[in-house]
């Protein structure tokens, strides 16, 4: 594998394969992690991918990413592969879920809406109404939101 | 809790059944008979944006009813002082069996409903919905058609902004309107709003010009361009008195065709089309007490019953 040549193999930890290339840093951010203490992490952009051309790779010593950190992935990196890896193998494959709405992980971009006032203390939810196309709306304001953009407004 | 947010909270059946219960409350909403389905019970009419109408019927309706009224607006009130709309409902929520809320920020109402266990009603959130006031022009088309099914309604104007087009598109195409939105480029109705329409098999038809349809249409629903709406008075300008709405206009009109505006109005429907048999807005307006009247109750949970003496 083409990212092997980069990032040695991790003893444990988790794997997320097939993130959009360029889209690495931004997967860190959502992942909430405080990178300037955390556990050793690997990051490889923009390397070669039959699948996709190319794509992006993280890997995270010594942590196994729960289902709820996972699926705060899912409005950049809907298709990562996912591995638990212990002991040099893959002891484990998890899947992304959309859901059916995301909470506290985006806010509406929408300047109007209610959910634009930082002292109000309900969560931000934006609901899926398609996963493919992927169509995301403000569970409040009801704008959609342009899912190009939607990274830039990652809580 | 039943709430009203959008129109999405009603199915077809509960608003035909809404609209009979509605039409049953008409003595009791002109005040020929009174009954005091709502005695001891409490609204919060919050109004953090000007009103006329919703807020004066929504008191109306209560009071006509036996219940009483608590009104709150933001001058005056710690809202003023910053006060967050969550702790402001938690204040409601203790005070009032239900509140009536407008809000300049979209998504207000839903926040809200989401905030308290009271039942909210959405009079109105920035430029998103106003599903009593679709409930209100839903009767008075009714009252003029006979039915809902399968009109020719013209929504002009502001259809970007304007709140009331959007949760009234959303009702009609569910009854088998052809919609045609009339309005300038710039204030056409969002692009969601059109693909939701859309998604329902509907003829939804958009253009900048207002004559060409009048004559074959049953419903024409102007609506003011809204100033409050425009972060810049220029934007305003080019577009204020796009449309202007005159008895002469209506000569080749159907006989049953009927104008209506949510009210207030500019310029953009004339004083001379309210002598002609066309003009519905001033009914429309009353038609808000007997509908919201029905609205309260069903928050509420209260029956009311098939012969209201």
């Amino acid at each position: 594998m083409a990212e092997m040549r980069r990032v040695t193999a991790i003893c444990n930890g988790t794997a997320i394969d097939h993130i959009p290339s360029g889209h690495a840093l931004q997967l860190l951010k959502m992942l909430r992690l405080d990178v300037g203490r955390s556990n050793p992490i690997s990051l490889v952009m923009n390397v070669p991918s039959g699948k996709m051309g190319r794509k992006d790779v993280l890997k995270i010593e010594d942590r196994e990413l729960n289902q709820e950190e996972l699926d705060r992935l899912a409005l950049i990196a809907p298709k990562a592969s996912v591995a638990i890896i212990r002991n040099y193998a893959v002891a484990e494959k998890r899947r992304i879920d959309l859901g059916e709405e995301l909470v506290n992980i985006a806010r509406c971009s929408f300047s109007n809406c209610i959910t634009q006032n930082p002292n109000e203390p309900l969560p931000h939810r934006l609901r899926v109404i398609s996963a493919e196309p992927l169509e995301i709306r403000c569970a409040y304001c009801g704008r959609g939101q342009d899912v190009d953009e939607v990274a830039d407004y990652i809580l | 809790m039943a709430d009203l947010i959008t129109m999405d909270d009603l199915t077809n059946e509960e608003i035909v059944e809404l609209l009979d219960t509605a039409q049953r409350l008409l003595p009791v909403a002109k005040g020929d008979v009174y009954a005091p389905l709502l005695q001891g019970k409490v609204l919060g009419n919050l109004f953090f944006e000007n009103s006329t109408r919703t807020r004066m019927s929504f008191e109306t309706a209560m009071k006509r009813l036996g219940g009483e009224v608590l009104n709150l607006s933001s001058i005056g009130s710690s809202v003023a002082k910053g006060e967050t709309l969550y702790d402001t409902m938690q204040m409601v929520n203790g005070y009032s069996d239900i509140a009536v809320i407008r809000h300049p920020r979209q998504g207000a109402a839903q926040y809200s409903a989401d905030a308290v266990e009271i039942p909210i009603l959405n009079a109105g959130d920035g430029a998103g919905n106003h599903p009593t006031q679709t409930m209100l022009d839903l009767f008075t088309i009714r009252e003029a058609h006979g039915t809902l099914e399968g009109l020719n309604v013209m929504l002009v104007g502001d259809l970007r902004f304007g709140r009331t087009t959007h949760s009234l598109s959303h009702a009609l195409v569910r009854f088998g309107a052809t919609l045609m939105l009339v309005s300038p480029k710039s204030l056409r109705m969002p692009a969601e709003i059109v693909s939701d329409l859309r998604a329902r098999g509907k003829d939804v038809t958009e253009t900048e010009n207002l004559s060409a349809e009048i004559n074959s249409a049953d419903v024409i629903y102007m609506t003011r361009i809204q100033k409050e709406r425009f972060p810049d008075e220029d934007e305003y300008t080019k577009v204020a008195g796009t449309y202007k709405l005159t008895a002469g206009d209506l000569d080749g009109a159907k006989g049953s065709m009927i104008v209506m505006h949510p009210l207030p109005r500019v310029n953009e429907l004339c004083a001379s089309v309210d002598s002609t048999k066309h003009a519905r807005y001033f009914e429309q307006a009353f038609n808000g007490v007997p509908t919201r009247m029905a609205l309260l109750c069903r928050s509420l949970g209260i029956k009311v019953p098939k012969k209201v003496a």
